[in-house]
């Protein structure tokens, strides 16, 4: 599967998703700059992404403690998720998702 | 403002920069630690104090409050100092070849040798992505409270959802001209008691409550005269305010260490694999803050890495001394520091 991941300059960055990881660390292992400094535990809110064109309806939706965490997030907007949240798989092929800003 | 003289000089008081104070300790040598956060324990007890982490050796599952207490609980007997609340700012090398380390609330500390267990550098507030926001933060734009007397008769504006938001609205609102709390859902992450106690006051007319996000800012000279608020559908309004406190928790930024004249790569200090020392002689780094061939941010290996730093201090602190390495199972000396003989 592909993500299509738009960086804080506005370019596109196509990466290739691997499944069962999560989306950050698919965008943290091309080197985009996503803090994520709790590493995946929901816990902090620095992986925040804009989830666009359509494909946020097709994600599970948020859990209780994403929406939580959410609050800690600047730049909330609906489509916001925290990409440690969403775990790769075929259905998401061509998944485009923005870095949020920080 | 207060000077202290000791042999080892720590940044930051997270779990590395807490096991560090106990292989010093092993080895006679005495740590002062620095912590912007107002206790110790640092990303363990700020970012997940409740998750637990399963991969300490020897403690199948722990949470990063009890490994926190656990540390303190084990350097207990070496009676380090803690300077929290305040930020490590600039490290100055003496004639003498010691270290002069001074913090952001005017103390000194003079050491012989500095280790740097900074993990990703100090905690400090979230700044909303706002064009112009640095030029009225500290006037009119907020990350703390110091004194709510600032606020009094003026029109305050508070976004948030976690407790610090719903404390400081509540705290606020008797005092405040007006007070507007936003938010970006009509739910919050705050303590229930503090939600409910806000959703009376909403109620009284006392505090207004708007699921919206500050879009603009709008004054001049550092004074805020309105902000433009946004609601989830894009519409926009003008909000006339003196004050406003974002209050979206803490995220982790270098911060002065990255003048402190180390050879950075990446925001990480460059070691060696022997004594974790920098390119520059008698500063060491463990923790996040390292990198070198193979490092793993890992706590364990943070460890590890103070245990070496610890011998090769001991060189430094006390260059005519030999070093006598002892295992605390055996050795009646060490026993002795630790208390327990």
């Amino acid at each position: 599967m592909k993500i299509r991941a738009i960086d804080r300059k506005g370019a596109e960055h196509v990466l290739e998703g691997r499944d069962g990881w999560s989306v950050m660390e698919i965008l943290r292992d091309a080197g985009l700059p996503v803090a994520a400094e709790c590493g995946g535990a929901c816990a902090c809110a620095t992986c925040h992404v804009y989830v666009e064109d359509g494909w946020y309806g097709k994600l599970p939706p948020r859990s209780d403690a994403e929406i939580d965490m959410l609050d800690m997030a600047l730049a909330v907007e609906p489509n916001s998720r925290l990409s440690c949240q969403i775990t790769c798989k075929d259905e998401l092929d061509g998944i485009k998702v923005t870095i949020a800003p920080e | 403002m207060s000077s202290v003289e000791t042999d080892v000089a720590i940044v930051g008081a997270g779990p590395i920069g807490l096991f560090a104070v106990f292989e010093l300790g092993l080895l006679d040598l005495k740590a002062h630690l620095i912590d912007i956060l107002d206790r110790p324990g640092g990303q363990l007890t700020e970012l997940y104090p409740e998750k637990p982490i399963y991969d300490i050796p020897g403690l199948p599952i722990v949470t990063g409050q009890e490994l926190a207490d656990r540390l303190m609980e084990q350097i207990k007997p070496f009676g380090a100092t803690f300077h929290l609340s305040q930020m490590a700012s600039s490290l100055e090398k003496l004639p003498d070849g010691r270290w002069k380390l001074a913090t952001d609330a005017d103390n000194e500390i003079t050491a012989k040798v500095i280790v740097i267990a900074a993990g990703g550098g100090s905690f400090v507030p979230k700044r909303p992505p706002i064009a112009g926001i640095d030029a009225y933060e500290g006037k009119s734009v907020h990350y703390a409270v110091r004194k709510m007397d600032a606020f009094k008769d003026k029109h305050v504006l508070i976004a948030g959802g976690g407790d610090s938001a719903l404390d400081w609205t509540l705290n606020l609102a008797p005092i405040a001209k007006s007070l507007t709390l936003v938010h970006h859902r009509d739910g919050f992450r705050a303590a229930q008691h503090s939600v409910n106690r806000m959703r009376e006051l909403v109620d009284a007319g006392k505090v207004k409550f708007q699921v919206a996000s500050v879009k603009a800012l709008h004054g001049a000279d550092g004074r805020l005269e309105a902000v433009t608020l946004a609601d989830a559908d894009k519409k926009e309004w003008r909000h006339e305010t003196d004050a406003f406190l974002p209050f979206f928790g803490l995220t982790i930024k270098l911060g002065p260490i990255a003048e402190f004249g180390l050879n950075l790569h990446e925001n990480l200090i460059a070691v060696d694999t022997a004594k974790f020392e920098s390119a520059t002689p008698g500063i060491f780094a463990i923790g996040d803050i390292n990198t070198y061939p193979g490092k793993l941010k890992l706590i364990l290996s943070g460890f590890h890495e103070a245990a070496l730093m610890a011998q090769a201090a001991f060189h430094i602190c006390k260059p005519n001394e030999k070093l006598r390495f002892q295992y605390t199972t055996s050795s009646s000396s060490l026993q002795k520091k630790l208390g327990v003989a």
